[in-house]
This record gives structure tokens, sequence and C-alpha cells, in this order.
């Protein structure tokens, strides 16, 4: 049975793009069926994390208005046979989106997939709202601070109340995946910790990515982290948080902090 | 970037506990007014109904504005009835049974 993953936030910037990439990335290595589908209409960027930027000739909206098939829109991953990208528009207004359109994509997709990885725009309107309604289940991405923890309080919100599965009484299954976890400032006491944000929003754990530089450093290059650099601690992390949407049963690891005193005085390695 | 004293000799007091603390309260409140239909749409949407029973207007005339002072708040409602207002007509309103409800929204 196809799953219909929504990663979402509430608040940009957060890593909502890079999680979809990185997620979507690992389940297709794990042998899995997925296809990522940018719903950031107007501001797509999956497509430039996913190094598919010049391959991009339909989009969704296309699909929606009948313009292209959505065999035409879908593009393959290079690296990984079992990986699409259904890109977002970039020159069309996020209005062009409809609900009978984009509930007429999923069903299609469904039949063709075993997991649709929805990336939500930030926010909460018509792109954000599409991007979790057909859900069955949502990764919460969250950031240990207060405006991030707060957003994603609303949002968690919305999917038990405006998405398909809350309207007909069901559930959509929520994980919160915390992203850019600096654990020597946690230990510091200056970032809200694990428990603090898990006893806030009160959702289950999903995984926790360290703060990175290897994730700018796959941007960089068009590539998933867990592509791009397999050994680096946030590749590690989005591969367990994988395994666990597997429905794998994976210890969770509070990332350490790794670095010697040499390395503190003399600063941070560059990108 | 790292201030060495503060890494040798301990931090200033954390502020996470306040960040958290700050968090639970705002969204005990955020959550409690959750799903609630905001106040003046609600208000709006009934003045509209209740004086559209008896005169035909233009729902986008109909203005409900609030405001919060000090000591005192004020709810205005302002709403632009036509220079040659239509009444509905009493049998348009139905007061009997079994009389046709034709201008009933």
């Amino acid at each position: 049975m196809a799953k219909v993953l929504v990663v979402t936030s509430g608040k940009g910037g957060v890593g909502k793009t890079t999680s979809t990439a990185a997620l979507g990335a690992t389940l297709a290595q794990m042998g899995q069926k997925v296809v990522v589908v940018d719903f950031d209409v107007g501001l797509r960027n999956l497509d430039l994390v996913m190094g598919a930027e010049r391959r991009v000739v339909f989009d969704l909206i296309n699909v929606v208005q009948g313009v292209a098939k959505l065999s035409q829109a879908l593009i393959r991953d290079k690296r990984l046979e079992n990986l699409w990208l259904l890109p977002a528009s970039q020159t069309r207004d996020k209005d062009a989106l409809t609900d009978e359109g984009i509930s007429k994509i999923i069903a299609d997709l469904r039949t063709r997939f075993d997991w649709i990885l929805c990336d939500s725009p930030a926010g909460i309107e018509r792109g954000a709202m599409l991007a979790m309604r057909y859900a069955d289940e949502a990764v919460i991405v969250t950031n240990p601070e207060v405006s991030s923890v707060r957003d994603s309080d609303r949002i968690i919100g919305m999917l038990d109340s405006k998405t398909v599965k809350a309207e007909k009484g069901e559930r959509v299954e929520k994980h919160v995946l915390i992203t850019r976890y600096d654990t020597a400032r946690a230990a510091r006491g200056e970032m809200l910790g694990i428990e603090d944000v898990l006893e806030i929003l009160g959702t289950p754990l999903l995984g926790i990515i360290p703060e990175s530089q290897d994730v700018l450093r796959a941007s960089n290059v068009g590539s998933p982290v867990t592509l791009n650099d397999a050994g680096s601690a946030p590749a590690r992390a989005y591969v367990d948080a994988a395994r666990r949407l597997m429905g794998e049963t994976v210890a969770m690891i509070v990332p350490v902090e790794r670095k010697g005193l040499m390395d503190r005085l003399l600063g941070r390695r560059a990108a | 970037m790292m201030n060495l004293p503060r890494l040798f000799f301990g931090s200033r007091t954390a502020s996470a506990p306040v960040a958290r603390e700050r968090l639970q309260i705002l969204l005990a409140h955020e959550r409690g007014l959750r799903g609630q239909p905001d106040l003046l749409e609600l208000l709006r949407a009934e003045i509209l109904a209740t004086v559209s029973r008896h005169v035909v207007l233009d729902p986008e005339k109909v203005i409900v504005r609030m405001d919060r002072g000090d000591n005192v708040s004020t709810l205005e409602v302002d709403i632009e009835v036509p220079m040659f207002a239509e009444r509905k007509s009493n049998a348009a309103l139905g007061t009997g049974y079994g009389s046709t409800r034709t201008g009933a929204p």
C-alpha cells in the first residue's frame, strides 16, 4: 500500500527540502519506489537540492491543468533508479494548485509508487494545506528554537483537523524530526533540549539531525546528504529516521560533540 | 566565535529553561483558541443573515469592526442600505405554516 508522507513545519528554513531529499533517497536505497513532490509553487528548490534543476520540462501545475501527463513531468534520479521527482512550477501562481487536481495526481501516484513524499512550502497557505491534505503520515521538521516549535504546534493542529484523514475521523501518523541540533549549545543550556521539544509538542520523535557543514556541502553540489557523504553524521541520522519510517526499531542516538579542544580553538572548518 | 574564558569557567545562566516556560504558556493559550471561528466573522455573518431577512443587502457592504481600548471596547456595525432598498414582502417572510419561504437565506 502506497504511503503519502508530508514533510512540513510551518516555519521556513528549518530543513524541509533537505529532509525530503535525504529521506526520499534513503527509502529508495532501501528498495522502495519513491517520488518526492515539490509543493512550493513559485519558489521551488527540491529540484536544485536533488541536482535535477536542468532536467525540469513539465511540472506539477502543468499536470494539474492537463497540459502534460504525469509520466511526462516525473524526473527519474540519475543515481537511484527507484527515485523520482515531481517538480513545482517556478513561474505560476500558487493559486493554480487546486484541491481536485492534487487529489487526482496523488491518487495516480499511489498506483505507481510505494512512497509519495510531499515537500511542503513554509507558511499555512494553499500550497502548504494541499501538501498535507492527502497525507497518511507527517514528518514535522522542527529546530530546537522557540519560533520553530510554536509553528510546529500550529501545524500539528492542522494535521489533526484539515486533512482528509482527520475529516474522516482517522489520524495522520505524526513524527517530529529535530534538525540543526547543536549538541554543544544544548549542553550549555542555550538551546531547547530534545525532551523539551517532545514534551511541548506531544508527538513522537523520528530522529535528530545534527547541525552540520555536510548538509550545506551536499546542497551545493545538488545531492541528498545521504548520497553525497553517507558516512557523515547527518546522513547516518537520516538513514536511521528512514528505517524508523519503514517500521524498524532503531535506537535513538543523540548526536555528541566530537570536536577536540584544538578544533574549538581553531574554529570550524569551512564548507 | 568561541569565548575561551566562558568555555573553561562555565556559561551565563542557561536560557533554554526560559524558552521552555514561555513556549508552554503561549501554546496552552493558542491551543485553546484553535478551531474557534473568528469572532468578528461570526458576528458579521449573523448580522448579515438577520438584516437580509428583511432588506435586500449587498453582503460586501456589511462591515463589523471592533476597537479595544484600555477601559472600553466598542463594536461598530456599518451596514449600507441601498437607496431604493427592496423590502422583502410579508409573504416571503412566511409567518404561517405551509407558506412558501422564497426570501429565506
